[in-house]
């Protein structure tokens, strides 16, 4: 072999290697809200990145930006996020305009069955339409709307002994959603080691989706429906019945008698804020944010603790929690994919149960030291045995705002009345609909 | 001296370049120096704004790119300008804009007028006034956001200290009532130096002959002021009326800041509601036809006010 001959090899062969290197190790980017159990992601995708030789990158953005800034990146088929673990109520327009890849094939061939996921979330995260095995995401991270309060407080001699006198009941964990009312308009102004406090911290928040996860989590709890029949778009009756008056009423006095001053533009930040500087009682917020809670020097530990969305009419939570999928724009779908397979793993998903994250496994959540490794483990999963969601349609987001506005308008600027934003919701409702051919 | 490097310029000129400059006429050389600008004027504000125009005919919807936009005529026109809600937000822009100009015209004249007085410590003064002009409206929404802060507000405190109610005892941005004044107390200390500093300059171009003729004739302070001052600086009060309207017309970042366009809907200026409906709801076509009614709104207002502009300079 001549000189220019082994020079002319041995760079094919370090063309060759580096290409080999580049199929296998690729830089991949994986796209959620900035919270908690992102952290907690990052720290167990550690052990992918090892496995793999793949290197994960992170895109987080502050969730009352991340529709905005996620869709808007969808929308215009940007390749900044390889993997996406999108809202829940994405997965129809992340199916239909493309923005997903379907996941089933993929499924098939690497035996990764929905059946070991739990069923809620199966039918929230990853299928559309709705219910049909056709899925675009697999479930990543299981989430409703729950509430906590300070035990510390529930529990003291003084403070119960006041109840007792004030409503002539016994103060406990709320087992109606009447009940819940009333614990939080006993807190509101009262006087707790010389400080005053407020009965609980809701959702009112105006710009993304606050207002509208905060009422209906008193809607559901009181039998709301969207529609009379599923898969109608049949509103009226449903979406303005008695019951849904009743509920958003509720939220209202709610709104108005039990929650600290100036708390009208609130929502998952200000709930753990008020929360956590001993401002209130009780608060509502998402169970994902619940291990934070409990580590907190403050008001963590022996002080607080936690239950389901009570029930009123029947037992409801408002659906939380994301699916992961495949950004169809990737060019790095096979990793991607791969990053998948190692997740749903059952024993990476019991180490994403460990470290913070809601695993949907059927494998974690059966596990029989599952209720016990959490003080709000057994709530999670009575919670997610009635958790209901928005719409999923792929116009979601003018649903959305529809329903934040006439809420809102009624809830926090006391315009109008229950029964008349109700039946304005419908009216926006519809429009949407018949805009989408649908109606 | 550069009549020779001229000369010598054209000499070392390759003939057949020269006879080509030399074919080049004073129109054709004007449009080779204008073309680039025209070109990029074209793109980035013509065509966009012809683009919107044939979109708003349609129910086009930029997050549906699988689905053809259909011709709709003026539906989304009708459908804007029929409403109520979109009347809710027209009104709540313009109290927002007639308060905001009336308080910053008021009292940055004033300011204006007070700082234009020799006196020590003038331009320290100065350069404080127009402090919050400098900042960010980002920034001013947000910590404006803490001062109206029921419990722990600044505001709400100085206002209970003059007037001995509770400071929790009211929000000004949770009241309906009180959250459309408070975006214009806001808007009106970020941008008051702005009025003043044009004002500024109107009452420094008065020729100080004209106040001594005065004088001489006799004049009072208040005809000074009423025949002087105010005819003189009116062209400049004018044009700060105009950049402040047009911006306060366009008014988002502060505002969404500060509330977010609640309680409710009672601070959702229009900005704020097209903004919704193009890139939250993704209504493109009727967000078009929402852009060209307010920017027909905007360039008729404007066009108006620079036509009576222009007389008050002519007098």
């Amino acid at each position: 072999m001549t000189y220019s001959k082994l020079v002319g090899a041995s760079a094919l062969a370090i063309v060759v290697a580096g290409a080999a290197t580049s199929v296998q190790a690729e830089d991949l980017t994986l796209c959620w809200a900035a919270w908690d159990p992102a952290n907690a992601l990052v720290e167990l995708s550690k052990e992918f990145e090892a496995q793999s030789g793949h290197t994960m990158n992170f895109e987080f953005v502050p969730w009352p930006n991340f529709a905005d800034r996620m869709l808007n990146e969808l929308n215009s088929g940007g390749k900044l996020c390889d993997l996406l673990i999108g809202d829940s109520q994405w997965i129809g327009g992340g199916a239909e305009n493309g923005h997903y890849v379907q996941l089933n094939d993929f499924f098939d061939a690497e035996s990764i069955s929905m059946d070991d996921f739990a069923p809620a979330t199966v039918y929230a995260y990853s299928t559309w339409p709705k219910g049909t095995p056709n899925y675009y995401a697999l479930p990543a991270m299981g989430d409703a709307n729950g509430w906590f309060y300070r035990k510390d407080w529930f529990e003291r001699e003084d403070i119960q002994a006041a109840y007792m006198e004030a409503t002539g009941d016994e103060l406990r964990e709320p087992q109606s959603q009447r009940e819940l009312l009333r614990i939080a308009q006993f807190f509101q102004g009262r006087e707790i080691d010389g400080k005053t406090v407020y009965g609980a911290a809701i959702f009112t928040e105006r710009g993304s989706e606050g207002i509208t996860m905060g009422a209906t989590g008193a809607l559901y709890a009181w039998g709301f429906k969207y529609e009379n029949e599923p898969g109608t778009y049949d509103m009226e009756g449903a979406v303005n019945s008695a019951e849904a008056v009743e509920a958003l009423e509720f939220y209202k006095e709610f709104y108005e008698t039990a929650t600290p001053p100036g708390y009208t533009n609130a929502y998952m930040g200000e709930s753990l804020d008020a929360f956590k500087s001993g401002q209130v009682a009780l608060a509502m917020n998402w169970f994902a944010f619940f291990p934070g809670l409990y580590a907190d020097p403050t008001t963590g530990g022996d002080k607080i603790d936690f239950f389901v969305n009570p029930p009123q009419n029947i037992a409801a939570s408002t659906l939380g929690g994301q699916g992961i999928s495949v950004v169809s724009y990737s060019d790095k779908q096979d990793a991607a994919l791969e990053y998948i397979k190692w997740f749903a793993d059952p024993e990476v998903q019991a180490k994403w149960w460990e470290l913070g994250g809601y695993s949907a496994h059927n494998a974690v959540l059966n596990d029989p030291g599952f209720v016990e490794s959490q003080p709000f483990a057994g709530d999670f999963l009575v919670a997610m045995e009635g958790v209901q969601d928005f719409w999923q349609e792929p116009v979601y987001a003018e649903l959305l705002l529809a329903m934040q506005k006439r809420v809102h308008d009624y809830v926090v600027a006391d315009q109008g009345t229950a029964q008349e934003a109700l039946d304005k919701l419908i009216e926006d409702w519809t429009e949407v609909f018949e805009d989408e051919g649908k109606l | 001296m550069s009549d020779k490097t001229a000369d010598r310029v054209a000499a070392a000129t390759p003939t057949h370049i020269a006879r080509k400059v030399r074919g080049l006429s004073d129109r054709a050389i004007a449009w080779i120096f204008v073309a680039p600008t025209i070109f990029l004027l074209l793109a980035i504000n013509i065509f966009p704004l012809i683009w919107t125009i044939r979109l708003s005919f349609t129910n086009y919807k930029a997050n549906r790119i699988n689905r053809e936009p259909e011709w709709i005529g003026f539906r989304n026109y009708e459908r804007i300008l029929t409403d109520s809600d979109i009347w809710l937000n027209m009104q709540a822009t313009a109290h927002f804009l007639f308060w905001t100009i009336f308080f910053q015209v008021l009292i940055g004249f004033t300011l204006a007028w007070l700082i234009n007085k020799k006196f020590k410590g003038n331009d320290l003064w100065t350069t404080i006034i127009v402090l919050p002009m400098m900042l960010s409206p980002a920034v001013v929404g947000n910590f404006w956001k803490f001062l109206y802060q029921p419990q722990i507000g600044l505001f709400n405190y100085i206002i209970a200290f003059f007037t001995g109610k509770d400071p929790s005892s009211f929000e000004m941005l949770g009241s309906v009532d009180l959250a459309p004044w408070s975006i214009v107390i806001v808007d009106t200390w970020m941008w008051t130096p702005f009025v003043m500093l044009i004002c500024l300059a109107g009452l420094r171009s008065i020729p100080d002959y004209i106040y001594e003729a005065a004088e001489i004739d006799r004049a009072s302070k208040l005809r000074q002021f009423f025949t002087i001052m105010i005819p003189m600086v009116l062209p400049f009060l004018m044009l700060a009326v105009l950049f402040r309207g047009i911006e306060n017309f366009k008014m988002f970042d502060l505002v969404v800041q500060l509330t977010g366009g609640g309680p409710g809907s009672t601070t959702e200026l229009t900005s704020i509601n097209l903004k919704r409906e193009a890139f939250e709801k993704w209504r493109t076509g009727y967000a078009s036809a929402y852009a060209i009614i307010l920017f027909v709104t905007v360039f008729g207002l404007a066009s108006i006010y620079v036509k009576a502009l222009n007389k008050v300079k002519e007098r």
